[in-house]
């Protein structure tokens, strides 16, 4: 894995998402050693899950606006509050992931819609901002 | 092993009661129940209970009486009224003891439930970044069922319709004022595709059940209503649920549909011999999932079965008759007990303005919760 490419923000958490040689970004998941489902994100008993990355396309498989605040704590974002779009992403055929959905208006949101990951700084209540994962679509839209 | 039979039932009102806490609530429900039943608190020889927020349900012995009675909290999330009933249906059953209680109740603040991700064995930035929210759950998991099985936006309103037309019959909901599906329409959108009718709300309220065993029910001259089944059941492989940061490709059934079976089968019965269910609606998108999900019609059937009203009061499957949690909110202990109580009342013919008709013999419950659990119970008269 590289480090993360300069002048992005510290990401939100460590272990979620990595960058390759060329700055791309991608989700770390996490293969059960035995069973091998594959899970997200990667847990932190690494004897059972081997890290493994996450594919970084895939289609729309749900979606919503949240169009209210969500409380603090857990939320962490400013109190200004901006509704944003979150969605379940089918990575291939290998994984669904939840994200927060970016570079697309909301009447544009349909399921099947092809995705790519993405960074996004995550502004804190603080004014401090963190690197973040979203899917935007693979053309602007 | 005895039949269990509920031979009582106490709610205090759902909404929001000021002047008492959720375990005062809860102290209500079970003078109410115990009063219907014609029995004292030193009559019982074990109770149940729990809340979610609203403290320890063991403490209402200060209110009620240090009998020394044997007293278990229950904490299951959602499926806290559930596993209270169950664990009074298995001690009456066992014959460790033959006359019991099972108390719901809890008081939430206004707005959303606010869940901490450790709590749920789940990172902190999921909860940082906003994705850890039940509507936000609902609508995704509603989102796709419509897409998949052709569900459209005017049966997610119809259910609310049904939900605050019949709140307005039960003086237990909280919501007691017809909405028209106009009005449901064109609210403003929360989580879509849900208007702010389609979601319940976190709020107040108690229940008690009394339960007691065939023989000891006889006895009191008490008939009220057996517990053909209760079932509780946790997540399979490939289930889709709330606060789940990702999912399996491979897609499975959920705890529902294995509680339900479960029920079933304990019961006898099949879902075309039940008369009325009471079915997890704490958004419209639930109820239409959640018939599917108990077996009651195929997916898409509902956009049919809703349509031609199959599932109000006098529809041939009558489904939340007391305007589920969208009239009468979710306080998470109490809420799957309501569901109980008010098949109670609607099998033992007390449910007035709201009464069922025809031949009413088989009542059916089922509650669902986080991380991943849900409960049924199985009534008959």
């Amino acid at each position: 894995m590289s480090p993360i490419p300069a002048p992005l923000a510290p990401p939100i958490a460590d272990r979620l998402m990595g960058f390759d040689a060329d700055g791309a970004p991608f989700l770390l998941g996490g293969r059960d050693r035995v069973g091998g489902r594959l899970v997200f994100p990667l847990p932190a008993d690494e004897d059972r899950f081997e890290p493994v990355r996450l594919p970084d396309r895939g289609q729309l498989w749900s979606w919503t606006i949240q169009r209210f605040r969500p409380k603090s704590p857990p939320y962490a974002g400013p109190a200004a509050f901006t509704p944003y779009a979150v969605g379940y992403v089918a990575l291939g055929e290998a994984i669904i992931v939840e994200s927060r959905l970016v570079g697309v208006a909301f009447d544009a949101l349909r399921i099947g819609l092809p995705l790519r990951l993405t960074v996004e700084p995550f502004t804190l209540d603080s004014g401090e901002t963190r690197l973040t994962f979203a899917f935007a679509p693979e053309r602007p839209a | 092993m005895s039949d269990v039979r509920i031979i009582a039932a106490g709610i205090h009102p759902f909404g929001r009661t000021p002047g008492l806490s959720g375990l005062q609530q809860g102290v209500f429900a079970v003078r109410q129940a115990l009063a219907a039943a014609g029995l004292d608190w030193s009559d019982i020889q074990f109770a149940y209970g729990g809340s979610d927020s609203a403290g320890n349900a063991d403490t209402m012995v200060s209110e009620l009486g240090l009998t020394g009675l044997q007293f278990i909290n229950v904490a299951n999330g959602c499926a806290t009224g559930g596993s209270a009933m169950f664990g009074a249906y298995s001690t009456i059953k066992s014959g460790e003891f033959d006359l019991g209680v099972a108390v719901g109740f809890d008081k939430h603040p206004r707005g959303a439930f606010d869940p901490k991700p450790a709590d749920w064995g789940l990172p902190d930035w999921y909860g940082e970044t906003g994705l850890m929210l039940t509507t936000q759950f609902f609508a995704m998991k509603t989102q796709r069922y419509m897409a998949e099985h052709g569900i459209s936006v005017q049966t997610l309103g119809r259910v609310a319709e049904k939900a605050f037309a019949n709140g307005v019959l039960a003086p237990h909901a909280w919501r007691r004022e017809a909405v028209d599906l106009e009005t449901i329409l064109a609210a403003p959108m929360v989580s879509d595709p849900f208007t702010k009718f389609m979601f319940c709300s976190p709020g107040e309220g108690a229940v008690a059940l009394v339960f007691a065993s065939e023989t000891r029910a006889r006895r009191l001259g008490l008939e009220g209503v057996r517990l053909r089944a209760a079932a509780v059941r946790s997540r399979p492989p490939g289930s889709f649920e709330v606060f789940s940061p990702a999912l399996d490709f491979v897609r499975g059934p959920s705890p529902t549909t294995l509680a339900s079976r479960a029920a079933f089968e304990m019961a006898g019965v099949a879902p075309a011999d039940i008369g009325v269910a009471q079915l997890q609606d704490t958004e419209t998108g639930a109820e239409i999932m959640h018939m599917a999900e108990n077996g009651f019609c195929a997916n898409g059937d509902q956009e049919a079965w809703i349509a031609e009203g199959r599932t109000r009061i006098d529809g041939a499957l009558p489904v939340n008759t007391d305007g589920g949690c969208l009239a009468c909110g979710e306080p998470i202990g109490a809420s799957g007990l309501r569901q109980v109580y008010e098949n109670f009342i609607q099998l033992t013919g007390q449910a007035g303005a709201r009464q069922v008709g025809g031949d009413l013999r088989l009542g059916y419950s089922h509650v669902y919760g986080a991380p991943g659990v849900s409960a049924v119970a199985i009534v008959e008269r």
